[in-house]
């Protein structure tokens, strides 16, 4: 059995509740009271980005639509700019919240697998974690590729004029795609980071078991 | 009226002395206002200038008063002989203030100024000073109809200031709704959780006052006489009536929930699964007796789910229904969402609305809702369909667009009906199914049993609930010395209720006082003068009874107008309608106000000096054109302004007098009218606008243009409007040209 279907058979039609419990900071979610402010504050949503904006997926999340929530690629718009929690007049962490369940989603493996925000976000901590630094000449060639090969060329070709600036004014060093800087101690980091992530999963798994 | 003997007395100070020739008004008042004293002073509203004045009523025998100062609103205190007929020419606020300083309109505005010194001087002779209504009554007593919260709060307030009250309870126990209540919306911090009803205590308070005299299973069986003087037969269950005197009364027969049988599609009346909120609360009740745990009514099991349906054939906008919002209901589930998630959080309990309106401190309420986990769904709820032991709520989710949204498996629904006053028969309705038969339907049970010609219970606005003048006067009702309060007067909960029943306690107490000293309530608050009537004249045409916005006026055996002057609140509606004009008030009256009229000097057609008569509400067009004053904002010097009681009192003759005399129009101001009506007579701008509908018959007969009649609609506002309207009717009168009535 999957983690999902899992959690989905434990709370079975009360998806506020698994928010509430699974998600960070997912108690706020029933304090909302639909005025609509965050919607409206949103930066993105001048972009028509959101396919749900933040009051209607509480809604969501009240009226049980379990699937959608979690499937949809709106928590993952958000830019962090906190204009909503500054905004909302019932004080909800609103960027916290869309943060937190665009974690679940991820956790749950229902997430969107080639959202741009999902996609880079992996990408960078991937990039990071491996060298304890970031190679930014492979982070962006990595965006480049996201869509296939053919793609990536043409995101390059589109780009060439600004990577030869860089490489001029020996702000892009070519050699970087082999190898690349890294920091002193790498195993201290790999070490490092491998107890935060069983910290982590312990905790979270035990959450999830409930 | 054969020894009067008339003063006037202009006033220098305030720039008068400067802007005006004060010694050619004094001579106007000699010349063309024939008094035999005329005295100009430097400052008149002064220690000295009033000490004059009184020498002059103890020496010389002065029993009329002409002042030539300011507005008769300003100095009301310096300038008070109540013993003594008084006019007040306003030279100040309606002359040097609304004119221009300068050299070529010096002429104008001194005969403006002239004009109404000839006016006042004109009023002055036809008034005599009002010496009160002598047809009192001095009972103290307070009676209370219903013993509800509101009516029970009215009691002990009003017991509390030191006035018997009695008591009249339909049912067999006091309490009314709120006594059926498990709970109630909390009315202090922290606004959390839902609190005791305190009727309990009401009730004690109430049982244990030597000063409430308590009915219960009673009704009013008849209501007779005026304030201070009601005469109240209380009609109790074995058979018996009580003749109580009484002083005033306050109405505060509450409300019945809207009838949820008339909304089968939402399951009302189709299964014991549907309940309205006065059905919960008794589940609530009776679970608290037991184990706390409310149970499903068709089959016993404990409620698991629980969607409550806000505006119940509620702000209904197909016409079958409430169209407006009872105000209490939101508040109301969230406390019963609350009675389910205090036992037993585990319980699903889902508030469907459309917008949540929840007053006072209800937003702290809804929250402690939310944090108690009551979910709220943004919705219409389409259908209700009971089915076995649960029904099936369909509802339009207008936060996520879903039309077809469905709650199911609900054990229990609550429909949040709203409030329908419990106000008696709808007189005007009766009225109205009398000219088309049975078109409306009237609610059979009278309350008040009044003998008033006009109908045995208060006059209702819109949708049943009692009239009453929203902004100023929300207790007031249309017949003196009732008062009604709580839901009966509009939608409320406990706590407005209880607000209401305090004001409404104070002003019946204020009622009951003047009316033994003969005195008026507002908006004439102790005018002592009343409608006289020479009834050798009256040709019994009943419009003067018919008319009356406070039924104060009877119908003897023979047809003629019998005065309640108790009942009356001097508002002059019956003199404007009398067409043979036998109505009067001493010191207001068709005499008056038509001797001012023709004491204008109208200058001949080759002039170029029109002139207009203004016909201004004393309520708000008058303070509005003295405002525009204060504000010197100028308008016309062809303008002379007369203040009516109301656009009600205007009688038809006056325009006729006016137009025959040579004016070249007439304008009238009065206050809106209407359902969202602002006058404080609530009907008469209405009447007074009607009957001067006609007034275009009026000008054909006198071969007279219709622009020579403006009506006008003012609200006290209207500072800077109303100056711009009478130059704009002005210059539309020069269009027209000169009446051809002048110079004769």
């Amino acid at each position: 059995m999957s983690a999902n279907t899992a959690v989905a058979e434990k709370y079975r039609n009360n998806f506020l509740k698994e928010i509430e419990e699974q998600v960070e900071m997912g108690d706020w979610v029933k304090m909302c009271m639909q005025c609509g402010v965050c919607s409206g504050s949103c930066p993105t949503n001048f972009q028509s980005a959101w396919e749900h904006p933040p009051q209607e997926l509480f809604m969501m999340i009240r009226a049980g639509k379990r699937e959608e929530v979690l499937t949809s690629s709106s928590m993952w718009n958000c830019t962090s700019c906190y204009n909503c929690i500054v905004r909302c007049p019932r004080k909800l962490p609103i960027t916290h919240i869309m943060h937190g369940i665009a974690e679940y989603a991820h956790r749950l493996g229902m997430a969107p697998k080639m959202q741009p925000t999902r996609f880079f976000s992996g990408l960078f901590w991937k990039n990071c974690t491996h060298t304890g630094r970031v190679n930014e000449l492979k982070l962006s060639m990595g965006l480049y590729f996201k869509d296939g090969f053919v793609q990536g060329i043409k995101n390059g070709m589109a780009m060439q004029s600004v990577a030869l600036g860089l490489v001029k004014a020996k702000r892009l060093n070519v050699m970087e795609l082999f190898g690349g800087h890294k920091c002193k101690d790498q195993k201290g980091v790999h070490a490092m980071l491998k107890k935060a992530y069983e910290i982590e999963r312990s905790r979270k798994t035990a959450k999830m078991a409930g | 009226m054969a020894d009067i003997k008339v003063a006037a007395y202009i006033c220098k100070g305030c720039g008068l002395g400067e802007r005006l020739d004060t010694d050619a008004l004094v001579k106007t008042a000699q010349k063309d206002g024939k008094v035999p004293l005329a005295k100009s002073h430097e400052f008149l509203c002064n220690a000295d200038g009033v000490a004059m004045i009184k020498n002059d009523i103890a020496n010389e025998g002065v029993t009329h008063i002409m002042i030539g100062a300011c507005s008769r609103r300003a100095k009301t205190e310096a300038f008070h002989f109540p013993e003594h007929a008084v006019a007040r020419a306003n030279l100040r606020e309606g002359v040097v203030w609304i004119r221009p300083d300068t050299e070529e309109a010096r002429e104008t505005t001194q005969e403006m100024a002239e004009d109404y010194i000839r006016m006042g001087c004109a009023e002055v002779k036809a008034m005599t000073a009002p010496a009160g209504n002598l047809n009192t009554g001095g009972s103290k007593t307070l009676l209370v109809v219903g013993g509800g919260v509101t009516g029970m709060t009215t009691a002990i307030e009003a017991s509390k200031t030191g006035y018997p009250v009695v008591l009249v309870e339909k049912s067999g126990a006091l309490g009314g709704w709120a006594g059926k209540l498990y709970k109630r919306t909390p009315v202090h911090e922290p606004y959390k959780s839902p609190a005791d009803t305190g009727v309990a205590d009401l009730v004690s308070q109430v049982q244990a006052d030597s000063n409430i005299k308590v009915y219960l299973n009673a009704t009013i069986a008849k209501t007779d006489g005026a304030p201070g003087r009601f005469v109240v037969d209380v009609a109790t269950e074995s058979g018996a009536t009580h003749t109580e005197d009484i002083g005033a009364i306050v109405q505060a027969t509450g409300f019945t929930l809207y009838d949820m049988n008339k909304l089968p599609e939402l399951g009302g009346g189709k299964s014991p699964n549907v309940v309205d909120q006065a059905g919960l609360e008794a589940l609530a009740a009776a679970a608290a007796e037991g184990d706390g745990v409310i149970r499903r009514p068709s089959d016993g099991q404990p409620v698991k789910s629980v969607v409550f349906v806000q505006c119940a054939g509620q702000r209904d906008t197909t016409g079958q229904h409430l169209s407006y919002c009872s105000g209490f209901c939101c508040n109301a589930s969230i406390k019963q969402a609350m009675y389910f998630k205090d036992t037993n959080p585990a319980v699903d309990t889902t508030i469907i609305y459309t917008d949540l309106r929840t007053p006072g401190n209800g937003e702290d309420f809804y929250r402690s809702a939310q944090e108690k986990g009551v979910i709220f769904t943004k919705g219409k709820v389409a259908e209700v369909l009971p089915t076995g032991n649960t029904s099936t709520v369909k509802f339009n989710d207008l936060i996520l667009g879903d039309t077809d949204a469905a709650m199911v498996d609900v054990d229990l629904v609550v429909l949040a009906t709203g409030q329908v006053a419990n106000s008696g028969i709808n007189i005007d309705a009766l009225a109205a199914t009398a000219e088309e038969e049975g078109a409306v339907e009237v609610k059979p049970i009278s309350i008040l049993n009044l003998t008033y010609r006009q109908g045995k219970d208060v006059p209702q606005l819109k949708q049943g609930f009692t009239d009453s003048h929203f902004i100023c006067f929300p207790y007031e009702t249309r017949r003196t010395g009732i008062y009604t309060a709580g839901p009966v007067r509009r939608p409320m909960d406990i706590a407005q209720a209880r607000e209401d029943a305090t004001g409404a306690a104070l002003k019946a107490i204020q009622a009951l006082e003047n009316a033994e000293l003969g005195r008026a309530a507002h908006p004439r608050s102790g005018d002592l003068s009343f409608p006289k009537v020479r009834l050798e004249g009256c040709t019994q045409c009943k419009r003067c009874t018919v008319e009356c916005p406070f039924g104060a006026i009877d119908e003897d055996e023979k047809r003629f107008p019998v005065f309640n002057e108790s009942r009356c609140r001097r508002c002059g509606t019956c003199m404007g309608a009398c067409p043979v004009r036998v109505i009067s008030f001493e010191n207001y009256s068709v005499n008056t106000v038509g001797a001012q009229i023709k004491a204008v000097d109208i200058p001949d057609e080759f002039s170029e000096k029109p002139r207009i008569l203004i016909l201004a509400c004393e309520n708000d067009a008058y303070p509005a054109l003295d405002m525009a004053g204060m504000n010197r904002i100028e308008y016309s010097a062809y303008v002379r302004t007369i203040p009516v009681r109301c656009l009600g009192s205007v009688n038809t003759i006056w325009i006729t007098d006016a137009l025959n005399a040579g004016y070249d129009g007439v304008m009238l101001m009065g206050c809106k009218s209407g359902d969202e009506y602002q006058c404080h007579f609530v009907k008469g701008s209405e009447l007074g606008r009607t009957r001067l509908s006609k007034i275009d018959d009026t000008l054909k007969t006198l071969n007279l243009e219709s622009e020579r009649v403006r009506d006008l609609e003012v609200a006290i506002t209207d500072i800077e409007r109303l100056p711009e309207m009478i130059n704009k009717y002005a210059a539309e009168l020069v269009a027209v040209g000169p009446s051809p009535f002048k110079g004769f």
